[in-house]
């Protein structure tokens, strides 16, 4: 402390303060940055996205046991496939009224740094991601609209059953 | 051992049919369309009388069965809504039915005991009725909760007329701009076909017994 005892080391202080709390401030905004509250609209673009990338998009809620116990594979996924053009996207389906209490906390814990979108009512577009989906979740969508490959699942993936439904577009992008 | 029909029964029918019936109790794939016949039930309410459709009194026209449960975040939300469209419609001859078919040795909050504490803290003023076996959500193809299926009484038969969701927002009733059972259940009460006999919902998966745990 020997060094802020001047008044120039009291400058250098509040300097090595501010940017601490800077630091400290981005680090928690961009902490919660993946996660945003969205219309279906939103999901509909992605699900059109006409790019070489294939979207991983998966229906979860922190209040879904099978969801939160599948959760881990999805982001193994994403880490791993970080040079084959493989995204992932979690669409919650949690309370709008719990993004900040739930939602944001349950993100912040787990480290997910994938997009988490919160999708809001109306209830009406479960058809729109898949005509064979009952609204039961988890499920999966997997879409590449540039090699136009899709498929959708809605039970829980191990580990194994995900990289399955996902290598035959990776391989297909090589 | 002489080969008669009964031998052939003893030996070979019964056992293969008892297999068949031991399969474990997984989500079933098939269930009732709109247009079945639903089977009738005799299952545990919350206040220990048995239920069925048929000695229900005030289902004069029909009913409105809901599989729900208390532990789930959507069937928690709809409970005011649940229970509003009882009010609205037990007067009218339909009266709500609701029916818990977890597993509440795996998830506790869906006991016996729970679903009457539910039923006191929030005035449910429908059976809350217990499916210990799951065979009702089997039959009827239930897939989580909540999930309605609005009957029609024809004689003694009980006809589905409707199949899915209370309306069209789990989470915000004021938001709601579709409320589909009502509709359906207004339009029957007229006579007239139900324009909007399907439509699909979130909820929580029905949790089902494993081979196992029986």
């Amino acid at each position: 402390m020997k060094q802020y005892g001047t008044i120039f080391g009291r400058y250098y202080m509040l300097k090595h303060f501010i940017l601490i709390l800077a630091i400290a401030f981005v680090g928690k905004v961009s902490a919660q940055q993946n996660v945003k509250m969205v219309a279906f609209d939103q999901v509909k673009e992605l699900m059109n996205r006409n790019t070489d990338t294939t979207y991983v998009i998966n229906f979860w809620a922190t209040w879904c046991n099978p969801c939160v116990h599948e959760l881990p594979n999805f982001l193994k996924l994403d880490s791993i496939n970080k040079n084959n053009k493989v995204k992932v996207y979690l669409v919650s389906l949690d309370a709008p009224k719990d993004i900040e209490t739930r939602l944001k906390p349950f993100v912040k814990k787990k480290n997910i740094q994938c997009p988490v979108w919160l999708l809001q009512g109306p209830d009406s577009w479960i058809d729109n991601v898949d005509s064979s989906w009952d609204g039961t979740i988890p499920s999966t969508l997997v879409i590449n609209n540039k090699l136009k490959m899709r498929q959708f699942t809605q039970k829980e993936l191990s580990m194994e059953a995900l990289n399955n439904m996902v290598s035959p577009f990776v391989s297909k992008n090589r | 051992m002489k080969i008669t029909a009964k031998t052939i029964i003893a030996t070979v029918a019964a056992p293969v049919l008892t297999l068949l019936m031991m399969t474990s109790a997984v989500a079933p794939k098939e269930g009732y369309k709109v247009g079945d016949n639903a089977r009738d039930f005799s299952l545990k309410n919350i206040d220990g009388s048995m239920v069925s459709l048929a000695n229900y009194t005030p289902a004069t026209k029909g009913a409105i069965v809901i599989f729900t449960c208390n532990h789930c975040p959507v069937a928690v939300a709809y409970q005011d809504r649940i229970n509003a469209l009882n009010k609205k419609y037990q007067p009218l001859g339909y009266p709500v039915v609701a029916i818990n078919s977890n597993d509440f040795n795996a998830v506790t909050d869906d006991s016996y005991e729970n679903m009457q504490k539910r039923a006191k803290e929030k005035g449910f003023t429908f059976p809350y009725l217990l499916d210990e076996t799951q065979q009702i959500a089997t039959a009827y193809g239930a897939m989580k909760t909540p999930h309605v299926y609005v009957l029609q009484k024809e004689g003694n038969a009980f006809k589905v007329k409707y199949i899915g969701a209370i309306d069209d927002n789990k989470d915000d009733a004021a938001a709601v701009t579709h409320k589909y059972v009502e509709t359906a259940v207004n339009e029957l009460l007229d006579g007239k076909p139900v324009s909007q006999n399907y439509t699909k919902a979130i909820g929580c998966g029905i949790k089902w017994k494993t081979a196992s745990a029986n």
